[in-house]
């Protein structure tokens, strides 16, 4: 009896510390690299600017949450931002269609080289990181409010008499479950109507599509504003998570490049796919195993050390490897995308 | 306008600003951009090879940079022999097995056959050997980091001059170029950026959380200097001497008390701007060989080829040249040009902090002096590297005076004048964006365009 509480200790300790960090961490990283997938199908270049890009609706959203929150608005166990989330979206895709129009239809009507509009990203990177950072400064902020749990670990181990409790965080549920119905909608976006039919007939041919009569303008449009609704639901949920900082969010760039390329850029599946995979190998591989042998292994076998591949500051290291790791074997991704 | 009329006057430009802020604020703080300004020149050069030369689009800079100053740090410190002692027997093993760990990976992959087998084998070998070098590093960092660990806590350096690290400084960013280079040349130019990109980052990571190699975030300070100090000056006669005779104008007028006085101040305010003139000799004379190197290579049969790479792989392909050789070799020079400027700056400093790094200031700036001044153009980037600066030190300052004119009716209490005041010097990423995406839009050959020879 007590091998099998030992055996649920076990998984409830990886369940509580890898599996649900990483399904959210994942699905956050899944949301930003769906929107870096899109520009790059559609308008075929590697977006710089959209770590900044979520700094920004995020900025928005926080602003409007405070606001709201001054006024005695909330929703009750749900974080007022969610709220302020459709203000944050608006400002956000108008953000992306005044970009869209200064800086990148130039080069696009002029055919310029994919190299030439990334660095264009740069310059949207560092315009819209100075807007972010004057407006709301470069430091942390903190904007969640309502119930903080949704299991916590000491009811968790009164219900199940176990040692080992299993917390779920309001926000880490909500990210998850907003990930799934965003992922389902945008699924029958590109599937069912006839915009989304044509984005995917742009992004899979250009050519033969303008020739079916695709209208481009509208196309770049639509993956604008999806890619700026993307970005902003995306840079919310972590900051809810997490916490906000404009530099983190520059830095959320890299394991986002990392999903989309792993999972095979151009690919919405494959953004999502690697978004988990990234997330759930930084996790895994971070985390130190040495409570998980104790409760398996006789006291004999018991580990001395942390039992830790890697220490927890090398995340980017592990994104990194995969990264470089599927470029090499596969480099269209794990599912068929572009060749980069 | 020719070329070369262009030319002198920007860089007129650049001297009148530098006089300016001469003139205005003052010569020691005129001098103290200027030897950033030739720091940025040499990093912009070096950048400017593998985008300007070669298309190759490096987004790592930052990394490179860093790897520069950890080299500075690991010549120049003296070493510590207690944490030697401690730690060499362990730190010996683990580098042993993770050297072998690595060989035998690489081994698997080469000579097994593509399949599920080989990525078992390699996969396994891995594992295991990190964790058997982790068995060892772990005890080793541990006795290193305890010697002393509020003021040494690290291995310490060879003790050497400064002024070597910043060959090592190039050479130690030239091997990890050549790793990096191994393995993300042979795809796409986006795919480049990105990788850079993370192998940047890596660096930094590494560097800040290695305390037996840098300190990590507890910084190493008090690197020893090329120049003299100030307060060595201060108490030299021959110093004593040149002030006396370069002020003796000002100070044939004044009473003995009030010379002295007047005397004092020269002293002082003379032995900063000496040491900085030091500092400008050293880091000019960098920038003019590199310069002329560049210049040289640009121009000859070699120039030619890497240029007829860059504007058609394939046809360049076709003739023969080896276009994949040729990306690694401008990919590596130009890296330990980014590392011999990294280590200039961790010697100006006198001091290294991973912390510092950030990927704005040493990636994306960089990139912005490039494209602004010219990708191409040795001179443009030179050019590029001293402007920006420039602009960005300045824009601080200039950019909280507009800020304070802008919101002068507002009550100077009120929370958003505060709040902007306090906001204001982040206006400068607004800007120098603006500038790099309207000089990519308006002149995208930048303010001096790549000049192109064509015989008729």
């Amino acid at each position: 009896m007590e091998f099998i509480t030992d055996i649920l200790n076990a998984i409830v300790l990886i369940l509580n510390f890898l599996v649900v960090p990483a399904l959210s961490y994942g699905s956050q990283l899944a949301l930003g690299a769906l929107g870096i997938t899109l520009i790059f199908g559609i308008l075929r270049f590697a977006n710089f600017a959209h770590g900044d890009t979520m700094a920004f609706g995020t900025m928005i959203t926080i602003l409007v949450t405070w606001w709201l929150q001054s006024k005695g608005i909330s929703l009750g166990p749900l974080p007022t931002a969610l709220l302020a989330l459709p203000i944050g979206i608006v400002f956000t895709i108008a953000l992306m269609i005044i970009t869209d129009k200064t800086v990148y239809q130039y080069y696009r009507h002029h055919k310029a080289p994919s190299v030439t509009l990334m660095i264009a990203s740069m310059g949207v990177m560092f315009m819209t990181n100075g807007i972010v950072r004057f407006i709301i400064g470069p430091n942390d902020q903190r904007f969640l409010d309502g119930e903080r749990f949704i299991i916590r670990a000491r009811d968790f181990k009164a219900a199940t008499g176990l040692d080992e409790g299993l917390t779920i965080k309001m926000t880490q549920g909500l990210t998850i479950f907003i990930a799934i119905a965003l992922v389902i909608a945008l699924f029958w976006f590109l599937q069912k109507t006839r915009t989304g039919k044509a984005m995917r007939a742009y992004s899979d041919n250009e050519d033969l599509a303008l020739l079916s009569g695709v209208d481009p303008d509208r196309v770049v449009l639509v993956t604008w504003i999806l890619a700026g609704t993307l970005a902003t639901i995306a840079g919310t949920l972590y900051g809810l998570d997490k916490s906000f900082k404009p530099f983190t969010y520059l830095q959320l760039l890299l394991p986002m490049f990392a999903a989309a390329i792993v999972g095979g850029i151009g690919n919405p599946i494959g953004a999502i796919l690697g978004g988990y995979v990234i997330a759930f190998s930084e996790v895994f591989v971070t985390y130190a195993y040495k409570k998980f042998f104790v409760y398996l292994l006789p006291v004999a076998l018991e580990p001395e050390g942390l039992m830790q591949l890697l220490s927890t500051d090398y995340k980017f290291a592990v994104s990194f490897i995969i990264l470089v790791l599927v470029l090499l074997v596969k480099p269209t991704g794990i599912l068929k995308g572009r060749v980069l | 306008m020719s070329n070369e009329q262009r030319t002198w006057l920007a860089f007129g430009f650049v001297g009148l600003l530098l006089l300016v802020i001469g003139f205005s604020q003052s010569w020691s703080v005129a001098l103290g951009i200027f030897n950033l300004c030739l720091i940025s020149a040499v990093m912009a050069l070096g950048v400017n090879m593998q985008w300007g030369y070669a298309g190759l689009l490096n987004v790592g800079i930052m990394g490179f940079a860093a790897l520069g100053g950890m080299a500075a740090v690991l010549v120049s410190k003296t070493p510590i022999t207690a944490a030697w002692e401690a730690g060499w027997a362990n730190l010996l093993l683990a580098v042993i097995f993770f050297v072998a760990t690595v060989a035998l990976a690489i081994f698997a992959f080469r000579k097994m056959d593509a399949g599920r087998h080989r990525t078992i084998a390699i996969s396994t070998t891995i594992i295991i050997g990190l964790f058997i070098t982790r068995y060892f590093l772990d005890p080793a960092v541990a006795s290193i980091e305890a010697v002393e660990p509020a003021k040494t806590g690290f291995l310490g350096g060879m003790g050497m001059p400064i002024l070597f690290s910043w060959v090592i400084g190039g050479i130690v960013a030239a091997g990890i170029a050549w790793l990096v280079g191994k393995v993300a040349l042979g795809l796409r130019a986006d795919y480049l950026a990105i990788a850079t990109l993370g192998i940047s980052e890596i660096i930094i990571a590494v560097l800040k959380n290695e305390d037996w190699l840098t300190r990590g975030v507890k910084n190493v300070t008090g690197l020893p200097r090329p120049v003299p100090y100030e307060i060595e000056l201060q108490s030299s006669d021959w110093f004593l001497e040149l002030v006396t005779w370069w002020h003796s104008s000002s100070l044939i007028n004044l009473t003995d008390i009030d010379k002295q006085a007047a005397l004092r101040q020269f002293t002082i305010e003379g032995s900063s701007i000496f040491v900085k003139l030091c500092y400008t000799g050293l880091f000019a004379s960098v920038l003019i060989v590199i310069l002329m190197l560049s210049v040289k290579a640009l121009n000859s049969p070699w120039g030619r080829m890497m240029r007829a790479i860059r504007d058609n792989e394939i046809a360049a392909g076709a003739m023969g040249k080896d276009v994949t050789r040729r990306h690694l070799q401008i990919f590596i020079v130009g890296s330990a040009v980014v590392g011999i400027a990294g280590a200039m700056l961790t010697t100006l400093d006198g001091q290294f902090t991973p912390t510092s790094y950030q990927p704005l200031r040493f990636t994306f700036l960089i990139w912005v002096m490039v494209i602004v001044g010219g990708s191409g153009n040795n001179m443009g980037s030179v050019l590029g590297g001293f402007l920006i600066w420039m602009v960005w030190i300045e824009a601080e300052p200039v950019g909280v005076w507009l800020v304070e004119f802008g919101t002068s009716w507002l009550d100077d209490s009120s929370t958003l004048k505060v709040h902007l005041v306090s906001n204001a010097q982040h206006m400068r990423l607004f800007f120098m964006g603006m500038v790099l995406l309207l000089v990519l839009r308006f002149s995208p050959g930048g303010i001096l365009p790549e000049v192109i020879r064509r015989r008729s």
